[in-house]
């Protein structure tokens, strides 16, 4: 008798994580994003059978790495695929695999957030990626929170994809000198994701809440005194938030809040 | 005496051509690179990618900051150009942000197309 496995559960907790492995492993999102949805769809056929395995997340990343290098070699049979890239599979069939311990899983998050963020994309894109890879939320809500279009914001992470792949904006973690710089731009992101959520009621696609979130990821991959001093800044803010307004929605004056929402 | 013969295409004319002229025009140009090479007057030619894979990069007082796209200030002037070699976008932006020009102006670095392909 197995425990029932709740696939949603280890989706919601680990998919992010998983993608952001199995993008360095596979050298591309949509590789990853391929691999991901098989991995998923391996583990919801085999885990209510077999029961969970002791490393879930590795279990996935393992299944999902698999997968995408049979695709390659199956795509490689109907296509006159170029020796270098069947090389490549080989390559990374053959690669040892690597222990899927806690400091590379901190390494490719980190990996994520600043390649999301880089400074080539647009503003708006990478508010856009961030919300999307890092934080998973749906296009559909990312659209609604910013009043566009899903199929805009779907093309606007489109568009991103293609430039980070097109002038090879590299999936790493900046050096030491470029560190303050890039880590402005991921800041500065969160706090554009903030202020979207900020002036909202707190509901469904509550993007402060995400925003902090993102904070509280941020921080405890990088304890660095600008990231902690950009999440007082919104936890201070979001504490205030149910006493801003009033009923009919206007705004209270700072004298007049109610202090013990 | 060396000249740069910038290409600046028009949007609204390319876009008006068919696949099949637009490969054509390719052809062409590709064939007009070939006659200037064999002529001995081609130092340097190639195709770049466009505007929405461009980063503009800028140095002042020791502060870099980079952007998405072509962004010039229209005080701005062309001044030159470089043909560089790089693994992926930082190194080619670190290679060009250490370009004493970039402290005067701005250098927009944008990945070229692979003939091969």
């Amino acid at each position: 008798m197995t425990d029932t496995v709740d696939i949603d559960a280890i989706y919601r907790a680990e998919s992010r994580r998983v993608l952001a492995t199995l993008i360095r492993l596979l050298g591309g999102f949509e590789a990853a994003e391929e691999a991901l949805h098989d991995a998923f769809a391996a583990a919801a056929e085999r885990w209510p059978r077999e029961g969970l395995p002791a490393n879930p997340r590795a279990w996935l990343v393992s299944a999902g790495r698999f997968r995408a290098i049979d695709r390659i070699r199956r795509r490689a049979r109907f296509d006159a695929l170029a020796p270098e890239v069947a090389h490549e599979v080989e390559r990374m069939a053959e690669e040892a695999s690597e222990p899927m311990d806690a400091q590379t899983i901190r390494d490719d998050q980190l990996r994520l957030i600043f390649t999301c963020c880089h400074p080539a994309l647009a503003p708006d894109a990478q508010v856009a990626m961030t919300l999307r890879e890092v934080c998973g939320l749906t296009t559909e809500k990312i659209a609604a929170a910013f009043l566009v279009p899903p199929p805009t914001l779907a093309q606007r992470i489109v568009r991103a994809k293609t430039k980070i792949r097109e002038a090879r904006i590299p999936y790493s973690v900046p050096a030491q000198d470029e560190l303050p710089g890039r880590l402005d731009t991921v800041l500065h992101a969160i706090y554009l994701v903030f202020n979207a959520g900020y002036s909202e009621p707190a509901d469904d696609a509550d993007l402060a809440a995400e925003a902090i979130r993102l904070g509280r990821l941020l921080a405890d991959l990088l304890p660095d005194a600008e990231v902690l001093g950009l999440l007082a800044l919104m936890l201070l803010n979001n504490s205030r938030r149910a006493a801003r307004t009033d009923v009919a929605g206007d705004m209270v004056l700072i004298a007049d809040q109610d202090r013990s929402l | 005496m060396q000249y740069l013969c910038l290409v600046r295409i028009d949007d609204d004319l390319i876009g008006k051509l068919t696949p099949e002229d637009d490969r054509q025009q390719q052809l062409e140009s590709m064939a007009h690179d070939e006659d200037l090479k064999r002529s001995g007057h081609l130092i340097a030619a190639q195709p770049v990618q466009g505007p929405e894979s461009a980063t503009t990069i800028r140095v002042r007082n020791g502060k870099v900051s980079m952007t998405d796209g072509p962004y010039v200030e229209t005080k701005e002037h062309l001044g030159g150009f470089m043909v560089i070699d790089a693994k992926d976008l930082n190194e080619a932006l670190a290679l060009a942000g250490k370009a004493p020009v970039a402290r005067f102006g701005s250098i927009e670095v944008r990945p070229t197309w692979d003939l091969k392909d």
